[in-house]
């Protein structure tokens, strides 16, 4: 073992063995398919607890779980999915694909990349650990109002740390992308020639350090009103309970875009490729992105527009929000105008891609209908806003998440994945999640408020309808396991170009990648930065 | 197939429920044609801009052999996509303005009153009356929602949409309604009166209504506030203004006769009878049926210290009066009868057999 280990230090491809290569690794790829592993776990545990509610929803009545228990199962489905799920998955492409993608030899700051992913494990045992505490785990949704998180038993103080140490993760996975797209990139990739992923990231970054250390100190103070007699939120001691609205959407509105922003990453590379034709306005998509992370810096009491503000501030965060459908309908546009007079052909990535496109324009149009300050008096903490950012985040980010996996799963495994089974995944998820989350719409309209564990027979039709295609929808996804270990056990070796149309560096490194690619500079030639 | 069903509930369906309610007051229709010109809005440019797509995606295909076009921007092109949808949200957001500006204008309301939510409950303080109401979840409802009760909420008319006490409101009078909290934040919402608001402890909302048309109107509490949150609905009567000051009058004399309980003396028997009622009212939800309570978070009664030992008698009455950390205070909610019946039951109840009697007499000594 030690003698093949030196022998190995030898060899170009060099790596250390069994877990130690795991737990120290520094490694952008091995790190990568940590936190993409460690994605898709937390997607099936937070939808084992999505599973939970649309079971209890089921049909009227009280059939499965007490309603603090359902509360429980909303609460942490949602922290485990935006958390666990999609922004690891998010870093963990960023990972893998940024280094490649502007000819960098690793990521800039490889230990605290290891310490970033490694931080997630813990904070997530100590996360669901409160599901087995005395008084249950947190039960007082992911957005955490006080005075009713302070009600929490043993589990807060975890929560809050769990929370802590989240930001810490995702702080310093920013840090460490925008000092190796600053630092790293191969002469000759200046900023405006980077795929449009890396600026999306690079843009997320910013949201991330801006945005996280607020939610810290709101959830700080949370601690401290509960176990230190502070009264930040406790109008009694001279608090204001809506003061944490403030500090929580404030962080809570750009970390939508922190989920969303990676995602139009993805689908503007995913677009061209499959169109064998260049991204329709690479440099409007690249101010659209920044204006609508700055802008979503101005939006926040869009989700507290029930709190009572004065009407000045209700109109201003009116206007606000209707004013990012603008560089947000730019994107879409440009997607469209990239499809228009392609070659375009229909592989899994771009089935999910041109479905992110439709229904995350779905979601957006709900997203401009919520914004309207007097009508959002009506939709308002309704199954409306459920299925308002389902269709973002769902058939959003999920789907760009899934797309992406298939794009570059060829890239990461050397084998090119099942096409069929891949095709049969993309209807039966489009499907499934539409019979999901459409009815919640009509749900809200007629009435029906979020989170409650039982309701009315009026709303028991489309419940029913909206837990079958639920369940349909979590069955499925065990098909895209089964692909991708499928993948990465063999199949059809893929080429180093392994779609026809790809362009970019990450397609001249042999397929699979191997364990160090561009230790010394690539040498760039026009075609490989076209877009 | 996304499109019908995104058009579906604007025409025909609108009638099955599954729109928006247009509601009974003047705000809530401008609210519901709001809602309806903006879906309409983007209901169109979601077809024209999915058509375009997917004209698109059958024709440009490489199946069909096409040649890849090879432009990839248009200034002009990117600038007209870029202030058509502008001046569309700019025609939005003018109608919406002055709509917001109308319902915030809560001025010269004839009549006031004040929602305060409680976990898991409403009080309703109608202020020109000195009249307060507590509406909580009717025993109906409370009863089927039980964990496996084996009843059929199918059965239930307005199932978890009906409360013990409905109040009562004038029609065609600007009412205004405050709302505030006592313990969690809350959140008042009727949708046949066009709007929501949270009721925030510390802090006072107002908003306002004119109900146009005489009904029963139902809505529920909207805003997360723990275990209870699917529990505490509301409803509101509204009737002519005769029929609502008959109402408060009657309701009135029944406050002053709650009131005035301290000297009824009741046997065993009737004392276990009331305080069973009282309990499943206001006791439930947390300590449960059986008096099990829920770990760690809502302690037993059954064989708890403080409802069996002798001694402990007076600290049991004043728990229930003055509250204990989650514990709300009762002594305001509850007549002294009502809590004298309890603190009767739940000594006596689940095998606790204290045999202990408590007279309305002891409250309010304890008071």
């Amino acid at each position: 073992m030690s003698t093949l280990a030196k022998d190995n230090e030898h060899d170009h491809d060099h790596k250390p063995t069994g877990l130690k290569r795991w737990f120290f690794s520094t490694n952008h790829k091995d790190i990568g398919t940590l936190y993409l592993i460690f994605a898709l776990t937390m997607f099936f545990v937070g939808g084992s607890m999505a599973m939970i509610i649309r079971a209890e929803l089921f049909q009227p009545g009280l059939q499965f779980v007490d309603p603090q228990f359902y509360n429980s199962m909303v609460t942490v489905h949602a922290l485990i999915m935006i958390f666990g799920a999609v922004m690891p998955a998010g870093v963990g492409l960023a990972n893998w694909m940024i280094p490649l993608m502007i000819g960098a030899p690793d990521m800039a700051l490889p230990r605290m990349n290891n310490m970033s992913f490694w931080i997630l494990p813990f904070a997530f045992a100590l996360l669901l650990s409160t599901l087995f505490m005395d008084g249950g785990a947190p039960a007082g949704g992911w957005t955490m109002y006080p005075p009713l998180v302070l009600q929490t038993g043993d589990a807060f103080p975890f929560l809050i740390f769990a929370i802590h140490f989240l930001g810490v993760s995702s702080i310093m996975g920013a840090i460490n992308i925008i000092a190796t797209v600053f630092n790293m990139r191969a002469p000759g990739m200046t900023l405006m020639k980077m795929p449009l992923f890396v600026w999306t990231w690079v843009i997320t970054s910013f949201l991330l350090i801006a945005a996280l250390p607020v939610l810290a100190g709101g959830v700080t103070m949370l601690l401290t009103d509960k176990y230190f007699g502070t009264s930040f939120f406790n109008a009694a001691g001279g608090g204001d309970p809506v003061l944490f609205q403030h500090i929580f959407w404030f962080f809570g509105h750009p970390e939508v875009y922190i989920l969303a922003l990676p995602a139009f990453g993805i689908v503007s590379q995913i677009i061209p490729t499959f169109a064998r034709k260049p991204l329709f306005g690479y440099a409007s998509m690249v101010y659209a992105t920044a204006s609508i992370a700055i802008l979503s810096f101005f939006v926040w009491a869009h989700h507290m527009f029930t709190v009572g503000l004065p009407i000045k501030g209700e109109l201003f965060f009116m206007y606000a929000t209707m004013l990012i459908a603008v560089p947000t309908g730019v994107k879409v546009f440009n997607w469209v105008a990239t499809m228009w007079k392609g070659a375009m052909t229909f592989e899994t990535p771009m089935l999910f891609a041109v479905a992110f496109v439709i229904l995350f324009t779905i979601g957006g149009f709900s997203g401009l209908m919520l914004g309207i300050t007097p009508v959002d008096f009506q939709y308002h903490d309704t199954y409306f806003v459920v299925a308002h950012f389902h269709y973002v985040l769902l058939t959003g980010a999920v789907f760009a998440l899934m797309a992406a996996v298939y794009y570059w799963l060829p890239k990461w495994t050397g084998y090119m994945y099942d096409e069929r089974l891949g095709k049969i995944h993309f209807w039966l998820s489009v499907i499934t999640s539409n019979v999901l989350f459409f009815p919640q719409h009509f749900l809200g309209l007629a009435g029906m408020p979020r989170r409650i564990p039982d309701y009315n027979i009026q709303f028991a039709d489309f419940n029913a309808i909206s837990s079958i295609g639920g369940f349909s929808y979590g069955l499925t996804q065990l098909l895209f396991v089964y692909i991708v270990i499928k993948c990465a056990m063999g199949g059809k070796k893929a080429k180093a170009v392994s779609w026809e149309g790809a362009k970019g560096l990450e397609w001249c490194v042999p397929s699979p990648a191997p364990f160090h690619t561009f230790e010394t500079p690539p040498k760039l030639t026009k075609e490989m930065l076209e877009h | 197939m996304l499109f019908v069903l995104f058009v579906l509930p604007v025409s025909a369906v609108a009638d099955w429920g599954l729109n928006m309610t247009k509601g009974v007051t003047p705000i809530s229709r401008d609210i519901y044609n709001m809602h309806m010109v903006t879906l309409w809005v983007v209901t169109i440019i979601g077809i024209l801009v999915f058509s375009v797509m997917f004209w698109s995606i059958f024709h440009h295909r490489k199946s069909k052999g096409v040649k890849p076009a090879k432009f990839s921007h248009s200034t002009t092109v990117e600038i007209i996509w870029t202030i058509i949808p502008t001046v569309i949200i700019v025609s939005l957001a003018v109608p919406a303005t002055s709509l917001l500006i109308r319902m915030d204008d809560t001025s010269e309301a004839k009549v006031t009153i004040k929602a305060t939510g409680y976990q898991w409950k409403w009080k309703y303080d109608y202020l020109d009356e000195d009249l307060t109401i507590y509406a909580a979840l009717d025993a109906n409802s409370s009863e089927i929602a039980q964990r496996d009760s084996g009843l059929d909420p199918m059965e239930a008319e307005n199932y978890l949409l009906e409360v013990d006490n409905p109040i009562v409101l004038p029609i065609n009078t600007k009412i205004r309604i405050l709302t505030t909290a006592n313990d969690v934040i809350h959140s008042w919402w009727v949708p046949d009166l066009g709007w929501k608001r949270d009721a925030i402890p510390g802090f006072i909302n107002d908003n306002w209504a004119v109900i146009e048309k005489p009904g029963t109107y139902r809505g529920q509490c909207t805003e997360i506030c723990g275990k209870g949150h699917g529990y505490m609905p509301i409803v509101v009567k509204a009737v002519s203004m005769e029929e609502y000051k008959d109402w408060i009058e009657v309701k009135k004399v029944a406050q002053a006769a709650a009131k005035n309980t301290s000297n009824m003396v009741l046997t065993m028997e009737e004392l276990m009878t009331k305080g069973e009622t009282v309990y499943k009212a206001q006791c439930l939800m947390c300590h449960q049926a059986n008096g099990e309570g829920v770990s760690g978070v809502f302690p037993a009664l059954v064989k708890s210290p403080i409802a069996i030992e002798d001694g402990r008698r007076l600290e049991h009455i004043k728990q229930i009066i003055y509250g204990k950390k989650l514990m709300p205070a009762f002594g305001e909610q509850l007549s002294d009868l009502d809590i004298a019946a309890v603190t009767t039951y739940e000594r006596n109840a689940w095998g606790n057999n204290t045999g202990d009697i408590v007279q309305p007499k002891e409250i309010s000594d304890a008071r």
